[in-house]
């Protein structure tokens, strides 16, 4: 079944034998048409036989109540990761596919040869909800090669913070599993409770063994952690100076720091290293996209498939595409991988992170304008060639 | 043969319309998108709104009928039903439309995976198995599997994947903007013609180039011609070249050839880039059926180019049979040009419901016409997944009868004759049928004069 596999991805083969499996897939190709070998290969062995990167759910392991870890292994294709990257996933609920991006957490080139990814419950998540609670190891899913440029870099620095919450911990704890090389480390792991910490168990061991120092905070009780400088907030009691970065990590300024958690929390620590113009160590990951502006919404048109979609100002034209059975491209979903680009061919659409308005009129001799799908919504009507 | 068949008619000969100017403006000759008023089709709920499939309008209340009759006269079918309970009507219907779409998930999706690789495994086995066709058992089950699968490829599978039915699933691989089939009409200008024509102008004289697909003269108001006498004969030639047929109507051959000296530039290169997709489809096809596997075969070379080609003429044979019979039976309803104009949502359905017919049989029937035994459901919710139109039938059914509207629909071989019966009737003048009856024609030299007098007569009628 070689000719079967296609163009070889793998390991180089002999030129004859290269020839020869080229030739047999031209034959293929001619008895598969309309289609392609691939299409029936990814029948018998999807993993192995099919045009895309696929794996396959050999374990979910429960982390907390509401996050579990997610042993997938990868199809023919698969690039090793860089720690801290992410991974696109496509998944089938209730039969409908939808992609999220999640952050690898497994050591690279792992003897199992599997790759890992932790998942964090979001209320009324759809994704995250069937991912933590519902899918079935032996399930088939779509892969796409990692990406992302939230990884340590070239050389690892002497002296690291992470700076985390929530899920916001698993490209931390990525990096960490695979650099033993840093040593002197920080994690400051922002959570509501002990119970909730996602892969508490070891970073506590991390903790204990001397590897890294780990500061958690347990925010219902305690409170979240405190990024603005000391005495900014007029009046603190001692227990709110004992939360300042200050006092948990007194020399965050001479380390290079990486943060990841929710909006609020990112933004305050830009402001913070900026002042101290230290904003070039400061290294950030976003899980969704900052929603600043919204408008009236419109009618998009999606000139290819024929499709008028009412669509609300505040939601992506990616997300009202897909709901009407669009083929929409996509990729993190946020506005950093420009994999969700799509022409705008007339009308106007509002960038939902900036509220700034992007107008095409390729109608009357303008040409069309590539707009992000995934953080623009319509400004009015619209029409988008997809 | 086919070229000959396309060339024999065309739609706007056949229907001169008086209420409305007669269209010779080669913009209206091409296959390009429709523009004018079209009637409201479906919409789809999403969470950010409607979508809504074009073309579309506004769907207004009904305030009065908007159906007239055709030339030849009759009555509104619907003619009981008042505005209000026509609106009635239409939001009734969508809104079980809208139930049924909503309880769309998982079990659907594994249906249509689960029958894609059931077709695929069975091409492929069957491929396999012919590759010894000299043996008659394997040459046997071999053609048997690549008919099968075949025809699940173009009906269950291609032709519902097409409507975007499975769209929502919002698989690349099942979806309607990415799908091709083994056919020779490119899945680009088939769903052309069939879902944007077809679907929206269903039934419409002059309009719905389905209807007798311009070679066949199956209804009282499509003009007479001479040419219709040998009708009988383009009908099983159809039927037996269907795949071809379908692609050459796809391309509005006749139309091309008729108004050629005055297409745009634009028109005249899309046509001929459509040759070409068509040709080169077809080089393909050929070329896997008659070249690559009976090479493969060895030996066995020549029995298996007979195999692909029994399997492809019976694939051909079994859609054309089953298409005949889910517009052309006895009971169906034709619709006037005028009638669709201002057309609202409840008379979009009425025509829906009264312009196609249902093939009676057990599941595996459903199944080999790719559901489209349930035609009168198919045109009501045309991207409603297919597995989902029997449950919808029953519901469906209930409706008709409660505003007492006809639910067309039988076992295969009444509605197949049913057809015959018309091609064989409409071949000959209106009334001549009829006349005929009466007044049998005992000598040669008779009937001949009286075919001369009806080709006179009609001749007449057109000046
Ligand atoms: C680069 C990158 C890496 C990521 N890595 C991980 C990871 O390792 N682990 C992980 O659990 N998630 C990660 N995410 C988030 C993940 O991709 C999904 O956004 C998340 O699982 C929610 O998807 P859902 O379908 O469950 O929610 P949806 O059904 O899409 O959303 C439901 C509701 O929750 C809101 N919402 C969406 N995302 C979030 C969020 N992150 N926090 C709070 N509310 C939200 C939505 O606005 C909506 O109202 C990452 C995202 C990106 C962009
Ligand atoms: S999906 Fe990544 S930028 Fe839009």
């Amino acid at each position: 079944m070689s000719f079967l596999l296609g163009p070889p991805q793998t390991a180089p083969r002999p030129r004859a034998l290269r020839r020869l499996g080229a030739r047999a897939l031209k034959v293929a190709e001619f008895l598969t048409t309309p289609l392609l070998p691939a299409d029936y290969g990814s029948l018998i062995a999807p993993l192995h036989l099919s045009a895309d990167l696929r794996g396959r759910l050999v374990e979910r392991r429960r982390e907390t109540a509401d996050a579990a870890t997610l042993l997938i292994r990868p199809g023919r294709g698969w690039r090793p990761h860089v720690p801290g990257q992410y991974i696109r996933i496509g998944v089938d609920v209730d039969g409908v596919r939808h992609w999220r991006a999640y952050s690898l957490t497994s050591r690279v080139g792992a003897d199992d040869g599997l790759v890992a990814v932790t998942v964090k419950k979001i209320p009324d998540g759809v994704v995250s909800r069937h991912l933590v609670d519902e899918i079935e190891p032996g399930t088939l899913l779509m892969l796409d090669q990692a990406a992302g440029d939230f990884v340590l870099g070239p050389r690892a620095p002497r002296r690291a913070l992470f700076l985390t919450a929530g899920s916001g911990i698993t490209p931390v704890m990525g990096m960490l599993r695979n650099h033993p090389e840093l040593t002197d480390v920080v994690v400051v792991h922002s959570a509501p409770t002990a119970d909730d910490v996602v892969m508490g168990a070891e970073l506590r061991a991390l903790h204990d063994s001397g590897r890294i120092r780990l500061v958690e905070r347990h925010t219902r009780v305690e409170g979240i952690l405190d990024l603005r400088p000391d005495g900014a907030s007029g009046d603190e009691s001692d227990a709110d100076a004992a939360r300042t970065l200050d006092a948990l990590v007194p020399d965050w300024r001479l380390r290079e720091t990486w943060a990841c958690g929710p909006t609020a929390m990112l933004d305050a620590a830009q402001e913070r290293w900026d002042a101290a113009g230290l904003g070039v160590r400061l290294h950030t990951e976003r899980f969704r996209p900052v929603v600043a502006a919204t408008g009236d919404g419109g009618v998009v048109t999606f000139t290819r498939s024929g499709l008028d979609v009412d669509a609300d100002g505040g939601a992506p034209i990616l997300d009202s595409g897909e709901d009407a059975g669009v083929l929409m491209p996509s990729g993190c979903r946020m506005g950093i991988c420009f994999g969700c680009v799509a022409p705008l061919r007339e009308g106007s659409v509002r960038d939902l992170r900036t509220g700034e308005v992007t107008t095409a009129s390729a109608g009357n001799g303008g040409g069309a304008v590539p707009i992000q799908t995934c953080v623009s919504a319509p400004a009015g009507a619209c029409s988008i060639d997809l | 043969m086919t070229a000959t068949i396309t060339g024999v008619t065309d739609r706007e000969d056949t229907e001169p319309e008086t209420t409305e100017p007669e269209t010779t403006d080669p913009a209206d000759a091409q296959p390009a998108r429709t523009t004018d008023a079209a009637p409201t089709t479906p919409t789809r709920e999403t969470r950010a709104g409607k979508a809504t499939r074009r073309p579309a309008r506004a769907s207004a209340a009904t305030t009065e009928r908007h159906w007239k009759p055709k030339r030849s006269g009759g009555a509104d079918p619907a003619g009981h039903l008042t505005p209000a309970q026509i609106d009635a009507l239409g939001r009734e219907l969508d809104a079980l439309r809208d139930e049924v779409m909503a309880t769309r998930g998982a079990a659907d999706a594994a249906y249509i995976r689960r029958l894609i690789t059931v077709q695929r495994g069975l091409e492929l086995g069957s491929r396999l198995v012919l590759l010894g066709s000299k043996n008659k058992a394997a040459w046997v089950a071999g053609t048997l599997g690549l008919t099968a699968a075949k025809i699940l490829e173009n009906m269950e599978i291609g032709h519902n994947v097409m409507h975007g039915q499975w769209d929502w699933m919002r698989d690349p691989k099942i979806h309607s903007s990415s799908w091709e089939w083994d056919h020779a009409a490119t899945a680009a200008m088939w769903k052309h013609s069939h879902n944007e024509v077809h679907h929206t102008y269903t039934n419409v004289v002059g309009r719905d180039n389905d209807l007798g697909y311009g070679i066949l003269r199956v209804d009282a108001d499509q003009k007479w011609h001479p040419a219709f006498l040998a009708q009988p004969i383009y009908n099983i030639v159809n039927a037996i070249t269907f795949q071809y047929s379908i692609a050459l109507y796809d391309l509005e051959l006749g139309r091309h050839l008729k108004y050629r000296k005055r297409l745009s530039d634009q028109q005249k290169t899309d046509f001929v880039a459509g040759v070409r997709a068509v040709a080169a489809k077809t080089a393909r096809h050929v070329a896997r059926d008659y070249v690559v596997h009976p090479a493969l075969s060895g030996t066995s070379w020549r029995s298996t180019a007979a195999a692909n080609f029994t399997a492809n003429l019976v694939r051909n044979l079994w859609t054309n049979t089953v298409i005949v019979c889910g517009h052309f039976p006895d009971g169906v309803e034709t619709f006037a040009k005028a009638s669709i104009r201002d057309e609202t949502r409840g008379e979009w359905y009425l025509r829906q419901m009264l312009g196609s017919a249902n093939i009676s049989g057990p599941p595996a029937m459903h199944l080999a016409t790719g559901n489209l035994s349930h035609q009168i459901e198919h045109h009501m919710f045309p991207d409603l997944p297919s597995n989902r139109y029997a449950e919808v039938a029953v519901r469906v059914r209930e409706i008709f009868d409660r505003y007492d509207l006809p639910y067309v629909t039988g076992p295969l071989h009444t509605q197949y004759l049913s057809v015959w019966r018309k091609v064989i009737r409409y071949s000959l003048p209106n009334g001549a049928w009829e006349d005929l009856r009466e007044q049998p024609v005992p000598t040669l030299r008779r009937g001949l004069s009286w075919l001369g007098a009806q080709v006179r007569g009609s001749r007449r009628h057109r000046a």
